[in-house]
């Protein structure tokens, strides 16, 4: 399709890339090995540092330290070449509100040198396809979450990337707009472009990206397939769910014994038990024991751990915000700009 | 998908569009942003409120407040200060400059185009487009309300486009001091706070209201070099039908001055910003 640009196997390499902000290092050593044609995932919490690298490796800021190959570019001396074939999707809606969707796309279509009938024809067929030629002549605040999500990464798509960053696409977006960001994603990657995702949501990770890089405070804590990243944190998972908290503490007792592994217990529900298996066998033999001590659960499972727990088991925090946890995501809740600042000075 | 039944092939059609247009220039990167401002005007007219309703004012208020007093009469007094009250306005009008391209910095369209391969500075030089249809726009404002009130260009409708064009040139100049500060500082009501401390001594310590051959000496050394007096100067000669080459290339001294030190420096920290 581009046969000027030989794309290279890897989409991007880059190698301990450091950015501070007065004394926090937002990110860490960050190394990102991202196979072109693929989607790559990077999930983590609110300030894990997943922005600042998608803003390096989009040539906004410049890293304090490492080195990254971007599409066979390297990072640092040739932005400018590297900017013809990439796009940003921002975290903050990155269009302009005071214009309609039409115009907005027009200014981008200009900019990126389309001339005369072209820039319009351009928009258009892009209106057309995110379903937005009915709102085209609306300002874009009026836009509601989605149709200003979809408006902005069809802005990024007036001339089609070989790579495009898309830092949390869905964050704040009901089910159904999310569902339409992700058909937008994969028929992307369909046609050949990369796509660079960070989330927040183990869920959209595991649906999309084909490789997963689980980023905290600032650093890659552990990276493969989904299917690789649960299997790292065991075999499978045995959830039980207790009558009552009554028989809790025996029943941990009981499993780890059994198991010879940590007994974890949801925050939220004391009767709910999780701890990881070798195989299936020695399960049974632990239910078998929790029956002839009196300890008979109401309902118990066995499977693949998800991603929320593997998230979990790395860092020793959950992924994502939960509303019960209180004035901490409280703040959370105001929007992932208050929330991200807050991680830095 | 809730997307149209046809739009998975309509977007595949979109996707698989992969035409890289011949990049657009520096100009024709300008021109574009200055589409976008006049996008802004007609979208949100309310911005130009303020390049009208200000002009209005400061005419008809200090024409009726010191007319009187300071020429025996306001239509008098009017023939001195209208050159002086579009000076005035024009330079207020440039400190929006600041405070607007501030506000617009702070939003993530700016993330986009900073990662578009366009002349990076042509958002801010696009944006000053819109800044010459505002001061122009002032500019007639007060002439209209002046020529109402009974004031009379000696030199007519020339006299007055060349006024405006010498205006629109220094006010370019001038808003450099107020683009930096837009890009230096953190948030609009800094950029507004610091602005007033140029404003302030350079519109009111001038020759806008009065002659500054009744000031006392130490005021008058500073009057009489600030280059907001040199640009009334030279409209009141452009005006009056007295211009010299001189008293026009003082009132361009330092606004060319002012471009020539801030416009690198803007640009620095334009590339430096987040």
């Amino acid at each position: 399709m581009n046969p000027h640009h030989q794309i290279p196997e890897l989409a991007i390499e880059a190698e301990s890339l450091v950015k501070h902000y007065g004394k926090t290092r937002a990110v860490d050593g960050v190394d990102l090995r991202v196979r072109a044609g693929s989607v790559y995932g990077m999930l983590g919490p609110n300030g894990a540092g997943k922005t600042t690298t998608v803003r390096m490796l989009a040539t906004l800021i410049n890293p304090d330290a490492g080195r990254a190959t971007v599409l066979g570019h390297d990072l640092l001396r040739e932005g400018a070449a590297l900017r013809r074939r990439i796009s940003l999707t921002g975290q903050f809606a990155s269009v302009d509100e005071d214009l309609t969707g039409r115009e907005n796309l027009m200014l981008l279509a200009k900019l990126l040198g389309f001339r005369g009938g072209e820039v319009k024809r351009r928009s258009d067929a892009l209106l057309e396809a995110f379903d937005l030629t009915e709102a085209a002549g609306q300002q874009a605040k009026a836009y509601s979450g989605g149709m200003r999500r979809r408006l902005d990464i069809a802005a990024s798509l007036v001339v089609v990337p070989d790579l495009l960053f898309l830092d949390e696409p869905t964050t704040g977006l009901d089910p159904r707009s999310r569902n339409q960001v992700w058909d937008i994603v994969r028929a992307l990657v369909n046609d050949g472009t990369t796509v660079l995702l960070t989330t927040q949501y183990l869920e959209e990770a595991d649906e999309l990206a084909d490789r997963i890089a689980v980023i905290d405070h600032g650093k890659v804590i552990a990276e493969g397939t989904s299917g690789e990243l649960k299997a790292s944190v065991g075999s499978g998972t045995l959830h039980v769910a207790l009558k009552d908290a009554a028989g809790r503490e025996s029943a941990m007792a009981l499993l780890g014994a059994r198991l010879d592994a940590p007994v974890a217990s949801a925050p939220a529900d004391e009767t709910s038990l999780s701890v990881p298996v070798a195989d299936s066998a020695r399960a049974m033999d632990a239910l078998d024991a929790l029956r002839q001590a009196g300890l008979i659960p109401l309902a118990f499972s066995l499977g693949q751990p998800s991603l929320d727990e593997v998230f979990f088991s790395l860092t020793g925090h959950p992924a994502e915000p939960h509303n019960e946890d209180g004035p901490e995501s409280a703040q959370d809740a105001k929007g992932p700009e208050g929330a991200q600042k807050g991680h830095l000075p | 998908m809730n997307l149209k039944t046809d739009t998975p092939s309509v977007l595949h059609a979109v996707l698989a569009d992969r035409r890289r247009p011949v990049p657009a220039g520096a100009g024709r990167n300008t021109l574009s942003f200055g589409w976008r401002a006049m996008l802004k005007i007609k979208h949100v007219p309310e911005q130009l409120f303020d390049a009208v309703i200000t002009p209005i004012m400061f005419t008809a208020l200090f024409t009726y407040i010191f007319g009187g007093a300071l020429a025996g009469s306001p239509r008098e007094y009017l023939q001195f200060l209208l050159p002086g009250i579009m000076v005035q306005t024009v330079v207020f009008a440039s400190m929006y400059t600041g405070v607007t391209l501030n506000t617009d910095l702070s939003k993530g369209i700016y993330d986009r185009f900073r990662s578009l391969p366009i002349w990076h500075i042509s958002p801010i030089t696009g944006a000053m487009f819109g800044d010459f249809m505002r001061y122009t726009l002032s500019s007639i404002v007060v002439v209209l309300v002046g020529l109402l009130l009974g004031y009379r260009p000696v030199t007519g409708v020339m006299g007055v486009v060349a006024a405006i064009a010498l205006l629109n040139v220094c006010a370019f100049g001038f808003g450099w001091i107020f683009t930096t500060l837009g890009i230096a500082l953190r948030t609009p009501g800094t950029v507004m706070t610091f602005s007033w401390l140029f404003l302030m001594p350079l519109t009111f310590a001038s020759n806008v209201f009065v002659d500054s051959a009744t000031m006392p000496g130490w005021l008058r050394a500073f009057v009489d070099v600030n280059p907001v007096s040199l640009l009334v100067h030279a409209l009141r000669g452009i005006l009056g039908g007295t211009a010299t080459a001189g008293q026009i290339g003082a009132a361009l001294v330092f606004p060319v001055i002012l471009t020539a030190i801030l416009s690198p420096v803007a640009m620095v920290l334009y590339k430096r910003r987040r």
